[in-house]
């Protein structure tokens, strides 16, 4: 399976300088998205406000698999773990503790940017199938902590507790700062994968013996990718915790890590915005679908079938191809 | 001559197979040397030998003083160790102009920059540029690396060696597949390199090799069969005898 994921060709857009640079179409692109995404409180009411927040929230993780995914060509299976340890902490620290919500945002993502690096440290030097398995049984033993430490975690049951300061309380004023947030942090990724530092991860991807021979320490840019990564990651679920004021093991769950991955490559691998469009097409699957049958993890699947075998390269990757073959 | 890269009884065994066996020989600063010998005489894995992509299982490799035998491949590099390979290895799914990048800033602290503008610096632009001139890749800049002919993979694998400022430079059958015309090309490329820059290369076309160097080692089996200069080499019946076989030459 990893071998067919690690293969998942990335979006076709045009090599070099042109990739990075915002031609007035992506311009106005950009502009359409943004307007479109600060209308939605005004145009829809509080249920579908809640579901753009989860669709915002989950675009970060399904991004920060695509760092490993798209970029260095290393398919994670468990930056669900990574994602729902900022969730526990952050929701530990501020109702357990009685810490500050913005502190225990902080300390989450440290935790989770800590359990990346420890996963890294023992994954990086694996790659194909052999990556998807070791990242998915760290990913399992993390679960398995959070379910058995119930002292700390609340085993099964969880931990429940507001962790929303009041002026954000309202959907729409959450819904705006996880807006501001998410396009601050979506940047930060898009000059991250285009900077020198992401060329080397795509170089690695493609030939790593080059890389090396040309002076790369292959191992140390994997742990810095799988670091940033999951930092990512972490931010995604400390902001979660805002959104649910709820964790249990089903949040760090294997489930989580697949749902992310299947978000970037229904998006598109190796096309970073794509994760956006994968989050929203799944999300809403799961809840529109949902409240008309109890099958939507069949239409999920299938859904996925189908675009493995019509559409590979994702939504976002298909896209690319079509406007770069009409250009030429 | 001070010697720069000193090979004393290096030896690579694979299980029961000694590719490289016992070989000892010593490159003077700013040499051009040859490497040549039949198919599976060893010469591609000496080359791996000086450069980690293997280790010697015996015998020391000596780099400016330094022993490196142990060292990894991208140490290796770091000091200055730039290499070409038989089979065409580049990024195949990035531009020239990006594989430049990783080939120029492959030395340099500019490839921790997490955040930074992809764009190189001016003076390395401009030395990656005058690189692909020499390569004669100008205008292909753009182009997917996957795009290109083989002939000009083959010229952008002496570009991205010659920008990543090498110390000494090793050329593993850079000729190999060409046509005629390309392989005047990569002739051309490599007389015109730094005349302090040490190189070796490996190549079967012999009278390309011997036309470009100073000196040749010659492998047979994995052992060193003799070293000479190139008029020399040509000449010589040990030489004869493992190109053309003993019994063709007595015959």
């Amino acid at each position: 399976m990893s071998r067919d994921l690690a293969s998942v060709p990335a979006g076709a857009g045009p090599a070099g300088p042109s990739a990075v640079a915002l031609t007035p179409a992506r311009l106005i692109a950009i502009a359409i998205a943004g307007l479109a995404l600060v209308a939605v409180p005004y145009m829809l009411p509080n249920y579908y406000v809640s579901i753009a927040t989860q669709v915002l929230i989950f675009a970060v993780l399904a991004m920060s698999i695509d760092i490993l995914a798209g970029y260095t060509g290393r398919t994670p299976l468990g930056h669900g773990a990574i994602f729902g340890t900022a969730t526990y902490v952050t929701i530990y620290w501020s109702t357990t503790l009685g810490g500050s919500p913005w502190t225990g945002m902080l300390v989450g993502v440290a935790a989770a940017t800590t359990v990346a690096a420890i996963f890294a440290l023992l994954a990086i030097r694996t790659s194909g199938v052999y990556f998807l398995l070791l990242t998915l049984a760290l990913g399992m033993i993390v679960w398995g902590v959070c379910l058995r430490w119930t002292s700390v975690t609340g085993g099964e049951n969880g931990i429940r507790g507001s962790v929303r300061p009041l002026f954000i309380a309202t959907h729409s004023a959450f819904y705006y700062l996880v807006l501001t947030a998410v396009a601050v942090i979506t940047f930060v990724m898009w000059r991250f994968v285009n900077s020198p530092f992401g060329l080397t991860l795509r170089g690695i991807k493609d030939s790593e013996s080059r890389m090396r021979s040309l002076g790369y320490n292959v191992p140390l840019h994997l742990f810095i990718a799988f670091t940033v990564s999951g930092f990512f990651a972490g931010i995604a679920g400390a902001i979660y915790a805002m959104f649910n004021s709820f964790v249990s093991p089903s949040t760090v769950a294997l489930t989580q890590s697949v749902a992310g991955l299947l978000m970037a490559i229904t998006g598109g691998i190796g096309t970073l915005f794509g994760s956006f469009v994968g989050a929203a097409a799944i999300i809403s699957l799961e809840n529109f679908v949902s409240s008309y049958t109890e099958r939507w993890l069949s239409i999920l699947g299938l859904m996925f079938v189908l675009i493995m075998v019509f559409a590979p390269e994702g939504i976002v990757g298909r896209i690319r191809m079509i406007l770069a073959r009409s250009k030429g | 001559m001070t010697k720069q890269l000193i090979l004393d009884n290096v030896t690579v065994q694979f299980g029961g197979l000694k590719a490289v066996d016992g070989v000892s020989t010593a490159i003077a600063m700013g040499e051009r040397r040859a490497i040549i010998g039949p198919n599976g005489a060893g010469k591609t894995t000496l080359f791996n030998a000086i450069t980690g992509v293997v280790m010697a299982t015996a015998g020391k490799v000596v780099f400016e003083g330094e022993d490196v035998t142990r060292s990894p491949v991208h140490a290796r590099a770091a000091k200055g160790m730039s290499r070409t390979f038989q089979i065409t290895n580049l990024f195949p799914n990035l531009s020239v102009r990006d594989n430049m990048r990783l080939a120029i800033r492959g030395l340099s602290k500019a490839k921790f920059s997490l955040l930074g503008r992809p764009e190189l610096a001016a003076a390395d632009d401009a030395e990656a540029e005058r690189a692909l001139g020499l390569s004669r890749l100008v205008g292909r800049s753009d182009t997917l690396v996957k795009e290109l002919s083989y002939g000009e993979q083959r010229q952008l694998e002496m570009a991205m060696a010659l920008v990543a400022r090498p110390r000494i430079l090793l050329l593993d059958e850079p000729a190999a597949g060409l046509s005629p015309a390309e392989r005047v090309i990569v002739a051309d490329i490599i007389r015109s390199l730094p005349r302090d820059l040490t190189m070796i290369i490996i190549e079967h076309d012999m009278d390309l090799a011997l036309g470009l160097v100073d000196w040749v080692t010659v492998l047979n089996n994995g052992h060193l069969l003799v070293e000479a200069a190139p008029a020399d080499i040509r000449g010589n019946k040990d030489v004869q005898d493992v190109y053309l076989g003993k019994a063709r030459r007595h015959a």
